[in-house]
């Protein structure tokens, strides 16, 4: 069993003339690479016609229904993060009602408001309610502010998770580019942050880091845009942990914190 | 048979990296299966005197027969022909220049210089676009990435000279490759270690599009973990051949031709 926590898919609607190849191409690479069940959000209209990081409603709505549909699909094997933009706050708490409705088992939070600030608040309090985990999208170490997105820092995440302790928060791609040790270091305090081993990043020690700063309970498998760099990390802990340790990273640490059924073994 | 043409040894000076030594990067290599390993002196990258590591350098390979040395050259330091000549004397596969890092300018006269004295030697000339995703780099740490548009210069500043070029991305490939006559591309080597897999299959594509004798297989360990390379490989429907050409083949047959 493996499940990748950090996956995306496209629709006909995002800019890629290619999007039905980079989709069976994830697919493919998860029926060599093991992946059971590929947890995937879909980012709005992907830039088209609103920002990937500021989405539209709109283009919220359409991009989380292209990703129902691609869950209807491959019922067993994709799962859906809500995409939702907090600057809308009824349409977020609606699109989230809708679509865990339908089936999706989590929330994304990408970069459109910083984590820190209130308008998240509602946001979070409906995903406790609900029991799904959020999906964090998080600038290892942000030192200035990045065009194109309001982007968040494992500091900044680990105040947000402070202020809703019944929620359960998953830092994005560790690996993703940044200073992972700044994010490790902040979420040492913040034991409803899991870590997602996601991203291009393959550094020598940043998974000891991982285990030494979380904990192997609180380190989650996922991959993002680069599969190939997620089962490079899942070969290098299964040299590097026992085998029940190992179960936990590949999928026990997920089905603990997505909600009861979300995946085949519950 | 798989060898690593882009591997490190000793203490990188901007963050703690495990598996420095040589004890650490051999047992790196067995873990993902690597038969040798072509390797370089980290610390002296930042150097004032890059070429000062060389010693070390010899004389720790030379306890070890799967990895050879990759030695510092710097063509604004005196004593750089004889670097270039002891490379060549030790049988280096490939002599290193890391410009930005010493501070030189990558198509100025002291690089056209090295380019053609490497070339006289039959000494393949390795430089790295970047050591790190500049988005997690130590604040001190500001050297620019190595442009394309040097690597088109330096290839076509001397007929015989041959560039190994890692750490390099879809689109900085394809650029030199492109930009490049066909007998000049035929000079130019490429590691896999920066190239991304699926779903965007970027390695796949520059396979078929701009062949598959022009890459190496190539890690950047121990700063980054050598299973991506051999993952993302992997990840490909190659045949055998193919495969062996990108493990071994083409760095033995190729490159050190």
């Amino acid at each position: 069993m493996l499940i990748d926590v950090h996956a995306h898919f496209y629709h006909a609607a995002s800019p890629r003339a290619d999007w039905r190849e980079r989709n069976a191409s994830r697919l493919a690479a998860g029926r060599k690479i093991g992946v059971t069940i590929h947890v995937a959000s879909i980012l709005g209209s992907w830039g088209r016609t609103s920002p990937t990081y500021f989405p539209s409603p709109r283009d919220v709505e359409h991009g989380n229904t292209a990703l129902l549909a691609l869950q209807q699909e491959h019922p067993d094997l994709i799962r859906g993060y809500v995409t939702v933009n907090p600057n809308y706050t009824a349409h977020a708490r609606a699109e989230i009602a809708r679509c865990l409705g339908a089936g999706m088992v989590g929330v994304k939070l990408a970069a459109s408001r910083r984590a820190t600030d209130p308008l998240l608040d509602p946001i979070c309090e409906l995903a406790a309610e609900r029991g799904v985990p959020v999906l964090h999208h998080v600038w290892q170490h942000r030192r200035h502010d990045r065009p194109g997105q309001e982007a968040s820092d494992g500091r900044e995440l680990a105040v947000l998770a402070a202020r809703h302790p019944q929620a359960r928060f998953i830092l994005a791609h560790i690996g993703g580019g940044g200073d992972w040790e700044h994010s490790l270091a902040a979420l040492r305090a913040a034991p409803n942050v899991y870590v997602d081993l996601s991203g291009s990043g393959v550094d020598g020690g940043m998974l000891e880091a991982c285990l030494e700063a979380a904990g192997v309970e609180r380190l989650l498998w996922g991959s993002d845009l680069t599969m190939d760099t997620g089962w490079a990390k899942l070969r290098y802990l299964e040299r590097l942990l026992p085998p029940h340790d190992l179960e936990l990273v590949q999928w026990r640490n997920a089905a603990r914190i997505f909600p009861r059924g979300a995946f085949p073994a519950d | 048979m798989r060898i690593d043409v882009n591997a490190f040894l000793g203490a990188h000076p901007y963050r703690r990296v495990p598996g420095t030594s040589p004890d650490g990067l051999l047992r790196a290599m067995a873990r993902a299966g690597i038969d040798e390993a072509w390797v370089s002196h980290l610390p002296s990258v930042c150097w004032r005197q890059p070429m000062e590591g060389n010693a070390w350098l010899y004389d720790t390979v030379a306890r070890e027969p799967r990895l050879k040395p990759v030695p510092a050259l710097h063509p604004g330091l005196a004593g750089w022909e004889g670097a270039v000549g002891e490379a060549a004397d030790r049988g280096a596969p490939a002599g290193r220049c890391d410009p930005l890092c010493y501070g030189l300018d990558p198509t100025g006269p002291e690089m056209r210089v090295l380019a053609a004295a490497c070339g006289a030697a039959h000494l393949p000339l390795m430089m790295a676009v970047r050591l790190e995703d500049p988005r997690q780099r130590h604040p001190n740490d500001g050297v620019a990435e190595l442009a394309a548009a040097a690597v088109r210069a330096l290839i076509r500043s001397d007929d015989d000279v041959r560039l190994l070029i890692t750490h390099a991305d879809r689109g900085f490939i394809e650029e030199v490759h492109f930009g490049s006559t066909p007998e000049e591309a035929a000079r130019l080597w490429w590691d896999v270690s920066w190239i991304w897999g699926p779903p965007e299959d970027h390695l796949e594509t520059l396979l078929g599009t701009i062949g598959l004798d022009r890459f190496v297989f190539g890690t950047g360990q121990p700063l980054r973990i050598p299973e991506a390379s051999v993952a993302k490989l992997d990840l490909l429907d190659l045949a055998p051949a193919q495969r062996a050409a990108i493990d071994s083949d083409n760095a033995r047959g190729g490159l050190l031709r």
